[in-house]
């Protein structure tokens, strides 16, 4: 004798499943960031965001790795965003479906897939050492930007590919060139999701240790130029927890990391659901 | 006559959807083209505009005159030749920026920057689709806010803005309402006065109402070429009369 559940009852059983599921994934995520925030929120100050760091963190606050982590960040994004565009552009548009797009194509998929500590490594050889570069936000830049190059390629392709073809006929029935058709209507169309491939990229930017460590360094001073050594806040965080430094710090330090990842994403949100609201 | 067609065929690769193709369009009419899907009523639009260039695989033999001049000759400008003939198409795609921009698309692509000529044009080309005096306070709106009808007169004003000659208009209202239909109707005939179009159309009825001259194709082939009332009411061609009197299709 088979044993069978009725129609009604099977809904419910999958149903619960995949809302238990969906419950799990999202009480572990609120649980890191409660748990981080607890132990962090209460070391927070104007003078934590603003002093100097001391006696190797123990003492201070944290605004060396607050400007190391915007500079090494923004070089980053100033570095790849116009590669990642531009190479996304040209394998949609000129290369369509050929050989050479499903080579580069693979390619970016698997430099997504590399460990970042393997960028690090190459950026310590390559940059810091092969370029005499040394440990600086140049390095750390650079190195962050070729990892997430790939990102920034693969989000725009998307959205390169999504923009209708009806859009680019209209353009070339105006008497528009393969030029004007890309720079006045298929990027400013695709815009929203390059976007979302650049945000992508300002978090892992702003959340990578490997890869800076050996690029950037973890000097606590000031950032002066572009060849300064700096630490970032996510490898100021892995230093203080690690050396065991002072672990109140190294909480509030990654209070500060998450507050400026999540503010990131809802600024940037919300300018994207402007521009959308604006136009479509 | 403004446009004609000797021996034209087309191939997408090794399938024929042009067959032997002969016709005169003359200027100042609308030019009606009729038949069931597939008969390659759109492909023969688009041999006028080079649309099919875009296309890989395509062939094409006879010629194509548009004002004496053969426009696959090597030497004749492509863009010219687009700016010329213009191209209306089924769905009212209009550009997601604002309603300024998309008319002002094709002038700035032919190198316009001054603001006071932009304007100018804009409502000039507005004003001849009749949207100039219902819309003049939100040019800076999405042109995603209009209704369909309005955005179909939008994607005429954008084609009118760079001052073609022909307008090729691939089934304009297929994807409006009757009301809106009568409206685009309307416009076209009032359009004919300083343009030549050419409509391909799958609805009978407005060929008969709108064109002075039709076509009507079959499997790639241009079964009849006559006047709108000839067609209608007196055609040559077994098949022809067969379609116009709902037989298949």
């Amino acid at each position: 004798m088979t044993f069978r559940i009725g129609p009604r009852t099977n809904q419910i059983i999958a149903y619960s499943i995949l809302l238990l599921m969906t419950l799990i994934t999202v009480v572990v995520l609120f649980f890191i960031i409660g748990y981080v925030f607890k132990n962090g929120i209460g070391q927070l100050s104007l003078e934590f965001l603003t002093d100097k760091t001391r006696d190797m963190g123990k003492e201070g606050g944290i605004l060396p790795s607050i400007l190391g982590t915007f500079f090494v960040t923004i070089f980053a994004i100033i570095i790849a965003t116009p590669l990642g565009v531009g190479s996304a552009v040209y394998l949609v548009e000129y290369t369509k479906g050929g050989l050479i797009h499903r080579i580069i194509s693979f390619g970016a998929d698997c430099l997504a897939g590399v460990p970042s500590i393997i960028f690090g490594l190459f950026g310590f050889i390559f940059f810091v050492i092969k370029l005499n570069l040394g440990w600086s936000i140049i390095s750390g830049g650079l190195t962050l930007a070729v990892m997430i190059i790939p990102t920034i390629i693969r989000t725009t392709e998307e959205a390169i590919k999504a923009v209708p073809h009806s859009f680019r006929e209209i353009s070339y029935s105006l008497g528009g060139g393969k030029l004007d058709t890309i720079l006045k209507v298929v990027l400013p169309t695709s815009l929203p999701g390059i976007l979302t491939g650049v945000i992508l990229g300002i978090g892992r930017a702003v959340g990578e240790t490997a890869a800076v460590i050996f690029t950037a360094g973890s000097s606590l001073g000031i950032p002066t130029s572009a060849f300064s050594s700096t630490r970032t806040l996510a490898v100021h965080f892995y230093i203080l927890a690690r050396e065991g430094i002072s672990m109140p710090k190294a909480y509030a330090t990654a209070t500060v990391l998450i507050i400026i990842i999540l503010l990131v994403n809802f600024i940037a949100y919300r300018l994207m659901h402007r521009f959308m609201a604006k136009y479509y | 006559m403004i446009i004609k067609t000797a021996n034209l065929n087309l191939y997408y690769d090794k399938f024929q959807a042009l067959k032997n193709v002969n016709l005169s369009i003359k200027e100042n009419l609308i030019t009606g083209i009729i038949g069931p899907s597939g008969c390659g009523k759109s492909t023969l639009l688009r041999v006028f505009n080079r649309m099919n260039d875009l296309i890989k695989n395509v062939k094409i033999t006879g010629s194509i005159l548009i004002d004496k001049k053969d426009i696959y000759s090597p030497v004749y400008d492509l863009i010219l030749l687009r700016k010329n003939v213009g191209m209306v198409f089924q769905r009212p795609n209009a550009f997601p920026i604002s309603i300024f921009d998309n008319v002002a698309y094709g002038p700035r692509v032919w190198g316009i920057s001054d603001k006071k000529t932009l304007i100018e044009i804009v409502e000039r080309s507005l004003a001849a689709v009749d949207l100039f005096d219902s819309i003049k306070d939100r040019l800076k709106d999405s042109a995603l806010s209009l209704s369909a009808e309005k955005k179909q007169r939008l994607c005429i004003a954008r084609l009118l803005a760079v001052e073609p000659q022909i307008l090729l208009m691939d089934e304009p209202c297929s994807a409006l309402d009757p009301i809106a239909t009568g409206k685009i109707e309307e416009l076209m005939i009032e359009l004919k006065k300083k343009y030549t179009i050419i409509i391909v159309t799958h609805n009978m009825q407005q060929a008969a109402r709108i064109a002075d001259d039709v076509g009507f194709m079959l499997l790639g082939e241009l079964i009849e070429f006559a006047s709108a009332k000839k067609i209608f009411t007196n055609p040559l061609d077994k098949r022809t009369f067969e379609y116009i009197s709902g037989r298949f299709g």
